[in-house]
């Protein structure tokens, strides 16, 4: 079977791990490589160009946060991190250091394909412009013309909410951590301020979502960031 | 005839005694009257023989003298190196200790066990050497003739002429397990100088004058003889003790010696001694001081403490009695003793002084009753105790001018009196003046005074004005009357205040014994103890104090806090290190080590040796006195106690904890298993049906299985990660990371991540607006929710309501979660934040979670707790405290549009 969605790049130690992967993949109509080390994972993503690439952080050879900084010193495609629960505080430099998505194990089918999707979507997204405006069920923005729509009425924003909410969206489906959210929205200078995210998210909350304490738009990756769903 | 059988007590004594000797070495002793007569030689040969018998016996130090005989002997041993040891500008070859600790044979050999180390070495004197090498369990053979015999001394002196200065105490002959006597006859010793056997030729013949006469040496035989008889007679007597012989055991005599500073004392103490030792009893000196009546001078303190030493050193109990009755104190303290015989000294001062002040014999001997009273002559070889002033500071020019100025002050007001009041009255004026000067002046000043009022008197007052001539004769006995007033009135007040000083230092010790201990009784931290410790004895003491306590390998260590105070070397640390492991003070003001910067007090408690506490003061700081020492013993003994406490507590916590953790490991261990099996079981069976089985199930069949496996691997998990929270948790390893955050995040993101387990029920949030933001670690805090809605919903019938909601109280965040459930067994509203304990219809859950969140809310100083609410259901409530004002976050303005 030739790659019909797209090619896999699939560095994970536990052959079982890569069994179910390999089986969900394949019926799902991606094409895979496997490989259980890091440094053959590198060599692999050299070569064959994939298209997204799943990454365990626990390898043998090389630890998965080295491996990740070395694909990201030439390579910009999408990189999946796997990690068990244990390596929580990982996760995040992981994010920042470069990693456009992450699962903790043990993860369903479903959540893995949705995640391969929207990196997917985003590879072509960068390759190609923007779309201009986002819909999402009530919610509506239209990136050009910088306004936002729920149940179509326009729902007035300040600026950094604004600038907040069009970053959220540029990278819907995908897991932003507090330090890039601040770095984009605040500057560079405010990276430590976690809590100027966290108020003006619950700002975003109140204003866009119909339940602010069960949000539907707004996902909080606890510890890590925010998500903004994508569908 | 009754039965004798041997006194259980007496035999037990015995035994220990001889199983404590038998871990240590054993002594021999070759005793001898004179040089000469073949003690080294005799050990020698007796060193051979148990070397040809194959023991591992080491020359540690013989001194041959250039005996030919001798050296040859040596021949074949193994010698130990000496040590060098330079003192002042000498080099000294003396026995080295650390070598022979560390070589440890079975059997050494050292010399002259009355001999003096050089300074530089451990111990002052040789056979200090010697006891720590029997307690290491090494038996040493030794030597030593009958004039180096502490309690002997006196009487060899007087029979040779000659002052021996080194000394061995008594008790070291009575701990020797072998008295080895070698006796030569006078004559053949007297040969055998001649023929310069043991001197060399000139030396020997000034030796043959002073010593070795032939009178001298049949004393001194004599003395040798029977000291080794009575030690002899003693190893009978234990014998026989053991073998129910008891008559031979004299009616208890116990013998009181009273002595003072004098060192004319030494001789009543040995004398004493010498008493015990013939009728085996307990003897004890006693020291009587009358507080205020004479002031000690620095002589006397110091002769006493050196007689106290001796007696001790020679065996007897001592004791300090206060009262201003010497006979009677000594008479009241001797019957509630027991005393038999009392020792006493002959009186040295003037009869006349008797018939005044009364004779302080004449009364012990009269109100002895039946006690035997032994009055023991002087010493006329010693100086006569010729009483030495009262060493006292010069007396400072600002005192005399004190003086002056207020007899002045006394004759101005006496001018300005006149004209109204008598001149008997004026008199009183001065007495007043010389009352205020004896308060605040010492002893001369106030005579001064004295003086100089009755000249002022007579001067201004007394007519003729402004002569010293007196017209009545009467005056005359008033100026007498008003001097001997002065003088007596000036002498009550000094000593009053001396008293009151002598009081205000007892009163300090105690008073800070007393706070030392109190102190200590509240505290249970060993850290908090060492600071007290050393603060206190600091204090006490105007010194820099530390406690060292020793690693798990009995080595000392310095605590952190001393390290660079005390700037310890190794050498003072080696010195600490002895006192700890001999139990022995060692260092400064010492018998061992005298060299150290530091004094080293052992703290060692009932059941254990603690550690040591070492003092180092200034370089001119004075050497402290028995009676600080004693002192010092006493906030030891204190402060090694409340270590004990201190240990014990922590022990037995520890035993408890080890019980607890065991059963846990058990508890956890049967839970694990059942809890694992049980969706393992489901998932096995699961799937081989669906692999096995694939053709006979339906499609509805096949999901309902692939669900199972679905549900018990997620409870597998769930259990994973609590059993996995918990351990790091308990191991520490869990780091609160407090961030300021919305609680309603939280909520956001816990209800979304639980939308499947809660499709069964309804979960209302209420969380105001502007609840302010709290600083907590939002993992574990998502953590606490989870668990405590999963607990909800496992609890709870499906379609109730479980209320989740919170509020901000004033220095806290109140979170509450109710539902509407059977709620908790009354009582168990506690225990069920216990680890494995599980409510009844517990359905796959291992009794942990609730365990997890109390253990995060306390890590974040919050409390946790469940309610049962009226009409069914529980409240579970937790807080997390705000102690600090949230970050403010600059919000913008709120644009209506933006231009595009």
């Amino acid at each position: 079977m030739t790659g019909i969605k797209g090619l896999i790049l699939l560095i994970e130690d536990e052959p079982q791990m890569r069994r179910f992967l390999r089986v969900t993949l394949q019926s799902e109509g991606y094409d895979l490589i496997e490989t259980p080390s890091g440094g053959e994972g590198l060599s692999q993503a050299a070569t064959r160009n994939p298209d997204v690439i799943l990454l365990d952080l626990g390898l043998p050879d090389l630890d998965g946060l080295e491996v990740l900084a070395r694909l990201r010193e030439w390579s910009q495609t999408p990189i999946i991190i796997l990690s068990a629960r244990e390596r929580e505080r990982d996760k995040i430099s992981a994010l920042d250091s470069g990693a456009d998505d992450y699962l903790t194990k043990p993860f369903s089918a479903g959540e893995l394909l949705a995640r391969i999707r929207v990196a997917c979507r985003h590879k072509s997204m960068r390759d190609s412009q923007a779309e201009p405006v986002f819909v999402l069920d009530a919610l509506k923005v239209d990136l050009a013309a910088r306004r936002v729509f729920l149940k179509d009425v326009e729902v007035h924003l300040t600026p950094i909410e604004y600038k907040l909410l069009a970053y959220l969206v540029r990278n819907a489906g995908k897991v932003l951590t507090h330090k890039q959210l601040l770095k984009e929205v605040w500057g560079p200078a405010y990276a430590d301020q976690a809590h100027y995210v966290r108020v003006y998210m619950g700002m975003l909350r109140h204003k866009l979502e119909e339940d602010p304490s069960r949000p539907s738009y707004f996902i909080n990756e606890p510890g890590v960031g925010y998500r903004m769903r994508s569908e | 005839m009754e039965e004798k059988r041997p006194d259980p007590d007496l035999l037990l004594d015995q035994m220990r005694r001889e199983t404590e000797r038998r871990r240590e070495g054993q002594l021999k002793i070759f005793f001898g009257a004179a040089p000469g007569v073949g003690k080294t030689y005799a050990m020698l040969e007796a060193a051979r023989k148990k070397l040809s018998e194959g023991a591992d016996v080491v020359a540690g130090l013989v001194e041959t003298h250039s005996r030919k005989e001798t050296e040859a002997l040596l021949e074949g041993l193994e010698i130990l190196p000496r040590k060098s040891i330079e003192y002042r500008g000498a080099v000294l070859k003396e026995f080295d200790i650390d070598a022979a600790l560390s070589r440890k044979p079975t059997v050494i050999l050292v010399d002259e066990l009355a001999h003096t180390n050089a300074e530089g070495a451990r111990h002052r004197k040789r056979w200090q050497d010697i006891y720590e090498l029997l307690g290491a369990g090494i038996t040493v053979y030794t030597t030593m003739n009958v004039q180096h015999l502490e309690s002997l001394n006196d009487v060899v002196a007087q029979i040779t002429g000659v002052n021996v200065r080194e000394t061995v105490p008594d008790f070291l002959l009575d701990r020797a397990d072998e008295i080895e006597l070698i006796d030569l006859p006078p004559d053949d010793l007297l040969q055998r100088l001649a023929e310069g056997k043991v001197y060399v030729a000139e030396l020997a013949v000034q030796a043959r004058r002073n010593f070795f006469r032939k009178g001298n040496l049949l004393a001194l035989r004599e003395l040798a003889l029977r000291r080794t008889a009575e030690q002899v007679d003693e190893q009978m007597q234990s014998y026989r003790l053991g073998k129910g012989v008891k008559d031979v055991w004299p009616a208890a005599e116990r013998i009181l010696v009273c002595i003072g500073p004098s060192p004319f004392a030494t001789r009543l103490i040995r004398a004493a001694r010498r008493m015990a030792a013939g009728l085996r009893a307990d003897w004890i000196a006693v020291n009587v001081e009358a507080p205020g009546k004479v002031q000690p001078t620095e002589r006397d303190i110091k002769g006493l403490a050196e007689n106290m030493r001796l007696a001790e050193s020679l065996g007897a109990e001592t004791v300090v009695l206060s009262g201003h009755k010497a006979s009677e104190e000594i008479l009241n303290y001797a019957r509630s003793r027991n005393v038999t015989k009392i020792i006493i000294g002959k009186p040295t001062h003037p009869r006349w002084k008797d018939k005044i002040f009364g004779s302080m014999l004449d009364e012990v001997v009269r109100g002895s009753g039946e006690i035997e009273v032994y009055v023991i002559s002087g010493d006329k070889t010693a100086p006569a105790p010729a009483r030495q002033k009262p060493v006292r500071l010069r007396t400072p020019a600002k005192e005399w001018a004190t003086s002056a100025l207020v007899v002045a002050l006394c004759t101005g007001v006496g001018f300005l009196m006149r004209p109204e009041f008598t001149i008997v009255d004026i008199a009183m004026v001065y007495i007043l003046g010389v009352v205020f000067i004896a308060s605040r002046t010492g002893n001369a000043p106030s005579m001064l005074a004295s003086f100089l009022s009755v000249a002022a008197f007579d001067f201004f007052f007394v007519p003729p004005y402004y002569t010293f001539v007196v017209n009545d004769v009467k005056y005359i006995v008033t100026f007498i009357v008003m001097f001997i007033v002065s003088a007596v009135i000036s002498k009550l007040t000094l000593r009053i205040r001396s008293q009151a000083e002598a009081a205000r230092i007892r009163e300090r010790s105690t008073a800070s014994l007393y706070r030392l201990s109190r102190e200590l009784v509240h505290e249970r931290g060993i850290e908090r103890l060492r600071e007290i410790a050393a603060k206190h004895i600091g204090e006490m003491f105007s010194s820099r104090a530390a406690v060292f306590l020793p690693n798990a390998q009995d080595k000392l260590e310095v605590p952190e806090s001393a390290a660079h105070t005390f700037m310890l070397d190794e050498r003072e640390l080696s010195v600490a290190q002895w006192a700890f492991d001999h139990r022995q003070k060692a260092g400064r003001w010492t018998d061992t080590l005298p060299g150290a910067r530091g004094l080293y007090l052992p703290l060692v408690a009932s059941s254990r040796n603690i550690g040591v506490i070492g003092l180092v003061s200034d370089e001119a700081a004075e050497e402290l006195n028995p009676e600080q020492i004693h002192i010092l013993e006493n906030f030891a003994h204190q402060i090694a106690m409340a270590f004990e406490r201190s240990f014990l507590a922590e022990e037995t916590q520890q035993a408890l904890l080890k019980a607890e953790t065991e059963s846990l490991r058990n508890t956890l261990l049967s839970s694990l298993s059942h809890d694992l099996r049980t969706p393992l079981a489901a998932i096995t069976g699961s799937s081989t049906t669906l692999l096995q089985q694939d053709d006979l199930l339906d499609r509805h069949d096949r999901r309902e299985l692939v669900f199972t496996i679905i549900e018990e691997a997620e409870r597998l998990n769930r259990l994973v990660r609590n059993v996995l929270d918990m351990t790091r948790i308990e191991s520490g390893a869990i780091t609160v990371k407090k961030e300021w955050l919305p609680f309603e995040e939280i909520v956001g993101s816990v209800l979304g991540r639980l939308t499947d387990k809660l499709a069964n029920h309804q979960v209302t949030a209420q969380i105001p607006d502007d609840l302010p933001l709290a600083p907590f670690d939002p993992l574990l805090i998502e953590q606490v929710l989870m668990n405590l809605l999963e607990n909800a919903v496992r609890y709870t019938p499906a379609g109730t309501v479980i209320e989740l909601s919170a509020r901000a109280k004033e220095d806290e965040l109140l979170v509450e979660l109710a539902d509407y459930g059977p709620g908790i067994t009354p009582g168990d509203e506690e225990r069920i934040f216990d680890k494995f304990v599980r409510g009844p219809s517990a359905a796959g859950g291992i009794g942990l979670g609730l365990t997890i969140c109390r253990a995060i809310i306390n890590a974040h100083g919050g409390r946790i707790w469940a309610e049962n609410r009226e009409g069914g259901g529980v409240y579970f409530r937790f807080t997390i405290p705000i102690l600090e004002h949230p970050p403010v976050v600059e919000t913008d303005e709120e644009t209506v549009r933006f231009k595009s």
